[in-house]
This record gives C-alpha cells, structure tokens and sequence, in this order.
C-alpha cells in the first residue's frame, strides 16, 4: 500500500450529542479509488462530511496530506468534491461553475480560464455544454459537471457522495469508467461514499464498511475479497446482498 | 353473526365449540378492509369475557386484505393482554403467507419512540434552551460575518462582485413601480385624513406640511422597506435556502469560498444601497400623491403645494429618512441571509425560512424605527 494521503485516528462522529460512530482509525492509500460502504444510515455521509471540514469531529484527528483538519481554513483546498445531486450553482452556466475555483485561487486570465474550463468539461464528456444553465441539463451530466468542477485546481484528492446515486444503469457504469480512467491517468486519489457494490466492485481497490449497530467499521481492505472471503456474516451479507436472517 | 361488509361473499363470524377447552371463532367469506370495525364488533361482542383459550380460525376465509390481517393480528394482542391465550389457526394457501408476512413482522424490534415533552416545565426549559440555541446562532452569524469583513479587506477578491449589480436591478429598479404606487397611495391617504382633520379648524391649508413631513421623516422610508423586506428579503431567503438544501453552500465551503463573503455581502452592499435611492423615490411619489388629493380637494395649484413643500421640509427632514433606510437596508438583508442559510429539511424548510425572513425583517424594521425616533428625539432633531 502507498503512503496514506488521509489519515483518520480515533475519529467519533455524530449529530448534536448523538455519536453515530466512534473509534474510526483507518488510511487512505494515495492514488487510488477508496470506497467508504455502509447501509443507509449508517453514517458514511457523516463521516464523508467530517473528512471535508464540513462538520467538527466530536473526537479524534483527521490529517488530509499531512494538515490536520481545521489547520487549513481560508487557503486553497487541497480537495475537490462532488455532492450527491451535483449542488452546481443554479445562476452560473455549468462553464462559470467550472471557473469558478479558477477564478477565487488563481491569478489566471480569462482566456486561460475559459481553455482550462473547456479541458475539464471535455475531460468528463460534457465539451460544449459551457454555456448551459445546471436546470438544463440531466442529472448524469450534473454530477459529471461536478466533477469538472471538482477536478478545476487539479487537486490530488477528490471525494464522491453516492456519485451513481438517481443514475440509469448505463449512466452509471459511465460514471465508474470515468471515475477509474480520472484515478488512473491523473493519479488522483478517489474516496467515494457509496452503497452501490457494482460500482465499489469495478473501481475500488480498498474499502471500510461502516456498520450502524457496531457504531464503526466492521471490516476493511479489498472488496471483492472481502466479499469472497470475510467469515463475518454482515459483511459477507452486505457485500453478497443477502438480506439479514432473523 | 353477519357483519356488515358490503362485499360478496360477506364476512361471517360464529362461536364454537372447539373441544378440549378452547372455544373459536369460525371466519368465513371476504375480509376487504372496509370490514374491519364490523369485524372488531363481532369478536368482541362472540368472545364478551372469555374464560377459555381461543383459536381465531381462518379455514373458511376467501379473502382477507393486508390491513384485515394486520388489525385481526392486533386483535388477538388485545386477547392476549386481557390474560386470554388466543391463536390464529387454519390459515391456508395465499392467507398463510400473508399471515407469516403481518406476524413477522409485528415481531420485530421496533424503533424506540422519541420521549416527548413530559410536563410543562420540562417544555418551557425546552423553549429556554431553544432560545439560547438561537441566541448563539445569531452571534455564530455575526462572528463569521466579521471574520468575512476581515478577510474581504485582506483580499477583495473573496467578494462576490459581480453578484452586487445583478441584485441592485433586482432589489432596486424592478421593485419601482411597486414603491412609486404604494407610496403614492399612502401620500393620497394621508392627504385626505388630513384634510377632514385639519378643516375642521380652518387649516386645511396644512395638508402640504404634513404630507411632506409624515412622507420624508416616516412613512416614505419605512413604506419602502416594508415594500423591499415583502420582495427582496423573501426572495433571498429562498434563494439562499435552496441553495442550502441543496448542498450548493456546503459545495462554497469546499471550494475554499466563504458564503458570507460570496452571498451575503453583495446583498447587504445591494440593499444599503438601493433601499435609500427607493426610498427617495418613494418621498417624491408619496408627496406627489398630497399634491394630487390637494388640488382636487383644496383647488389648491401645484406650483402653490410644491412651495408650501418646499417651505416645510429641510434637508435634514429628507436625510434622516434616508439615513433609517440605510440601516434598514442593512437589517433586511442580514436578517434573510441569516434565516436562509439556516435552512434545514427541503422545501417545507425553504418555506419556513422565507416566513421566518419576512416576519423578523418587519419586526426589526418597527424596532430600528421606534429607536430612531427616540433617538432622533431625545437630540431634538
């Protein structure tokens, strides 16, 4: 395994004074696809949510590059993410979503912003849709939109929420191609938040499977062998799709 | 004993012997769910106080709906509860499935239900608490409010400036025609109160004095607020809301951008400027509609009214009213970015902030009035 990009040690999430989970320790390897797994509710958006800054910790040390979580306040993020419904900005063109981080973090001219903007957009299969407005477009090309976004300033990580999440099937495997060809080529590291296996199974190299009763994570490493593999029975019962036994 | 289901085959229950103690009820015909208080009747009324187990026999049913099952399942609780042993037996075919279905499932853990509120005490200390919660809500917002103004100045470019001019269009300019009728409407209604007031003692020449002061010192700014506070204070409440169920604000915080530099400054810089300009607009159109009512009541020339206007108000009558509108601007723009990026739940949510923003923006209109005037009061001027 490569040295860990992210490091999560001793980390409790949670909801007000509710802790959803606690005692999460594991390490993102650099360069590859992660998948953070879990049943609904379990509380992988949490945790997704905890890893962007997005909410405090209850307790424990989260470390992205080696910055510990709160360190790196008001300066470039050193990630990109893309939000379950896409979240680009209703009243810019899908072209000022994209140049927009451009724009606030670097000292680029416009004739550069817009070359880069048509490159990102092109990267993820959405060249020419610069001048389209986020409620003209389908929810596919939204996240693929968010990706571009999320890939602008070229960031060495990017997180995924439920990237296939509303997709037709087609769409879908689309999106894991593009997600597996970005992770390989630009040698990003890729944590995606998901429940969809055909997916993690056809991108992910390592996985945590996050479980609601356990308030944390059950098993880690390879999916399909932890599917072929695990002698636990919610593991092996998640990751075959079996429904529990009474 | 005939139930009073509709349906044919119609539901039928009768009591018998079963031998060895027990006694059962014998269920026969078409269960919909329709049946279902006629059916609870009649097990009560079959069984009255029952001294020996029950079997609720299900052989001869056609058909039984899923919610029958599920209340007939809840009936033999009851049997249970009241120390009678009760089971459902010959159940057969397509009505053993749904059996096992509706048992299976009544047996399995259910989720803990929430304690609510248990006495009044315990629900004033929630009320306590919630406000405290809003309190360090509001201070939470106006520290990092700060913080942006502090960041804004290290670096402008975390401003969202381009958003400035989008919003004056469309808090200012297209909100005038709405300003220039009410407030013209308002200086028309003043202008006949006053008249029949001030006839009475002969000074109905006056009209022009109290229209030009109540219009410039009050009832312009504070009508153009209210208009502004009803308009653009929704609107950004809504806005803002959407944007924050739908993940749009948490994406600004990800890219490194802060939504109070990059959505509520442009909207307090757009308001702070706009709400005076409209409000000058609505001191001219609110005298203009004394003018009117004037020179229909009182045959009184508009050159004659302009110089009587002229005559009453000085500037500092028209400054201070442009003055309050400055920090009513501020008011009503802060208070719907705050409500709106507060949002939680979906649209139920966005609605609620947008009444929320409305209601608390006119509150704090009449408040930062009130204090004006006393102020303006308490140094005579």
């Amino acid at each position: 395994m490569s040295d860990p990009v992210i490091q999560v040690e001793d980390l409790a999430i949670g909801w007000g004074d509710r802790v959803l989970m606690e005692h999460l320790t594991f390490d993102v390897p650099a360069g590859d696809v992660f998948a953070i797994l879990g049943g609904s509710g379990s509380g992988k958006s949490t945790l997704l949510r905890n890893l962007i800054g997005l909410e405090v910790p209850m307790g424990g040390r989260i470390e992205i590059r080696g910055v510990r979580e709160g360190e790196g306040d008001g300066v470039r993020p050193a990630f990109g993410v893309l939000f379950q419904s896409g979240a680009l900005f209703g009243s810019m063109t899908v072209g000022e979503n994209v140049a927009l981080p451009l724009r606030q973090w670097t000292a680029l001219d416009e004739a550069s912003i817009e070359a880069i903007v048509h490159a990102k957009l092109a990267l993820v299969g959405l060249g020419g849709a610069e001048h389209q407005l986020p409620s003209e477009i389908s929810g596919g090309m939204k996240k693929r939109a968010g990706i571009a976004r999320a890939l602008a300033l070229d960031p060495p990580i990017i997180f995924l929420d439920e990237p296939s999440a509303g997709l037709d099937p087609v769409s879908s495997v689309e999106l894991d191609h593009l997600i597996r060809t970005l992770s390989d080529a630009l040698g990003v590291t890729t944590v995606i938040v998901t429940h969809e296996l055909q997916s993690i199974f056809a991108i992910a190299k390592h996985c945590i499977l996050l479980d609601r009763d356990a308030r944390g994570i059950i098993a880690s490493g390879d999916p399909r062998a932890l599917r072929d593999q695990s002698a636990d029975p919610r593991v092996s019962r998640f990751l075959n799709r079996r429904a529990g036994e009474e | 004993m005939r139930g009073r289901g509709e349906r044919r085959p119609p539901m039928e229950i009768t009591r018998v012997d079963a031998g060895a103690g027990r006694l059962a009820l014998r269920f026969a015909g078409a269960f919909p769910a329709d049946v279902v208080p006629a059916m609870r009747e009649c097990v009560w009324q079959l069984v009255g106080r029952p001294d020996a187990p029950i079997d609720l026999d299900l052989s001869g049913v056609e058909s039984m709906d899923g919610s029958t099952m599920a209340v007939l399942l809840e009936l033999r609780g009851e049997l249970e509860h009241h120390g009678t042993e009760a089971r459902i037996t010959g159940a057969h075919d397509a009505l053993a499935r749904l059996y096992e279905l509706y048992d299976a499932a009544g047996r399995r853990p259910t989720r803990p239900v929430p304690d609510g509120p248990t006495s009044a005490l315990e629900q004033i200390g929630r009320e306590v608490a919630g406000f405290g919660e809003g309190v360090n809500t509001t201070l939470d917002y106006l520290g990092s409010l700060l913080d942006a103004a502090i960041a804004t100045v290290r670096r402008p470019a975390n401003m969202n400036w381009a958003d400035v001019t989008r919003i004056m269009e469309r808090a200012g300019a297209d909100g005038v025609p709405i300003v220039v009728m009410i407030t013209f409407l308002v200086g028309m209604v003043t202008a006949f109160q006053a008249i029949v007031q001030l006839r009475q003692f002969g000074a109905d020449i006056f009209v022009a004095d109290l229209v030009a002061l109540s219009v410039a010192r009050e009832l312009g700014p504070l009508m153009t607020a209210i208009i502004v506070a009803g308009r653009s204070g929704a609107a950004f409440s809504a806005e803002l809301g959407t944007m924050a169920v739908s993940e749009e604000i948490d994406a600004l915080r990800t890219l490194g951008l802060s939504p109070y530099g990059f959505l509520v400054y442009p909207r307090i810089v757009a308001l702070v400027v706009v709400v005076p300009l409209l409000t000058l607009v609505g001191d001219l159109c609110g005298v203009l509609g004394g003018v009117f009512v004037s020179m229909l009541r009182l045959d009184i020339t508009l050159t004659a009214y302009w110089q009587l206007t002229l005559q009453v108000l000085d500037l500092w009558d028209v400054a201070s009213g442009v003055l309050k509108s400055v920090v009513f601007g501020w008011a009503i723009a802060l208070v719907a970015c705050q409500r709106g990026l507060a949002t939680r739940g979906g649209a139920a949510g966005v609605g609620l902030a947008t009444t929320s923003a409305v209601v608390a923006s006119l509150f704090a209109l009449v408040v930062i009035d009130a204090l004006f005037t006393v102020l303006f009061n308490l140094y005579g001027v």
